[in-house]
């Protein structure tokens, strides 16, 4: 990516992303009470996350089929409410268990 | 009660910084595999501190898109900081003004956002400026540390770190389906829109960052009308007090 190009894109992401958080802090000092935008802004990180991660995991690795075994465990020690390090670190375990036994079997 | 200690915030901030390195050191690896170079993805992790917003905007920026679509995409994922923002701001102490507003609402992540406002009483500027330094450092160190990883380390390797950033979603994201029934079909639901538009004829060639937008913003305002939140009135207008 040439950097004059990466820049442009550099800067109207780094300006969005700060003015989202900076515009509230600096101006609203006075709580929200629209319950209609208030529970719209409570579903926003988790069915972003949802969004971000299926069906993407399936294309992260090599091969679906590897992927699919990183996801399974990742539900499972989520489900265990393991810390997210935790469950990243057992999912990417996983996930290269997979890949060597598919490369080598 | 006023906590306004610096030393107090970095000591805060640590176990934030760990976690940070080691979701930051997946997004290094990513972030060059996708096409960019070791400093490309430093200066984004620096300017941005924000896993999820990052993760996005790669592909955008890679394949070329349209900087109408990087920026409602950073917009949408990034909202929630706006309600945090809100909140925090009842959270700081009278001393937080002036430039101290503009500096401390950059630091504004989900995590830091979470230790601020479970202090008791309010936060100043010094503690804030501790807390926010650690995490920025760890999440500066692994993009660096994983984008230069990703050359070095074997492609097996790489391939399988590259589940890691998904693993934590899957971590924040799944104990909250778990507790929720109104978490866990907003979940559904979305994966439902986010795999149409995948998968479906004409849907799929809607660009990434939109669908990430409208499948986010569909599910959202779908939950907000069918289970919208309880709001406890008399804890609102007490916060609003302090």
């Amino acid at each position: 990516m040439p950097y004059t190009e990466f820049f442009i894109y550099l800067a109207v992401m780094a300006g969005v992303t700060y003015l989202v958080r900076m515009i509230p802090l600096v101006l609203v000092r006075r709580k929200i009470q629209n319950r209609f935008v208030l529970s719209f802004l409570h579903y926003i990180p988790i069915a972003v996350l949802s969004v971000m991660t299926v069906p993407a995991i399936f294309y992260a690795s090599s091969s679906w089929l590897t992927a699919l075994v990183g996801f399974v465990v990742a539900l499972i020690f989520a489900y265990l409410e393991k810390s997210l390090v935790q469950v990243a670190a057992f999912s990417c375990v996983a996930v290269l268990i997979a890949e060597l036994l598919l490369k080598y079997i | 009660m006023e906590q306004n200690s610096f030393k107090k915030g970095i000591t805060d901030g640590l176990p934030i910084c760990v976690g940070y390195f080691s979701v930051s050191f997946a997004f290094g690896i990513f972030a060059v595999a996708s096409g960019l170079t070791v400093l490309q993805a430093l200066l984004i992790s620096m300017t941005n501190l924000t896993s999820a917003g990052q993760l996005a905007a790669v592909p955008i920026i890679c394949a070329g898109g349209g900087l109408i679509e990087l920026a409602i995409s950073q917009l949408v994922i990034n909202s929630r900081y706006a309600l945090m923002s809100v909140s925090l701001s009842q959270k700081l102490a009278p001393n937080v003004k002036g430039i101290h507003r503009f500096l401390v609402a950059f630091g504004n992540t989900d995590e830091i956002f979470a230790v601020s406002v479970s202090n008791k009483g309010t936060v100043g500027y010094k503690y804030m400026y501790g807390l926010i330094l650690t995490p920025v450092l760890g999440w500066s160190a692994g993009t660096v540390i994983g984008a230069v990883a990703g050359n070095i380390l074997p492609a097996v390797v790489t391939t399988s770190l590259g589940v890691a950033i998904y693993g934590m979603f899957i971590a924040i994201v799944v104990p909250q389906a778990k507790s929720d029934k109104a978490a866990a079909m907003c979940v559904f639901i979305s994966v439902i829109l986010s795999c149409a538009f995948k998968y479906i004829p004409v849907l799929n060639t809607v660009p990434s960052g939109f669908v990430i937008i409208i499948c986010a913003v569909a599910a959202s305002v779908i939950m907000a009308l069918v289970a919208p939140i309880k709001i406890e009135t008399e804890e609102v207008e007490a916060d609003a007090v302090h």
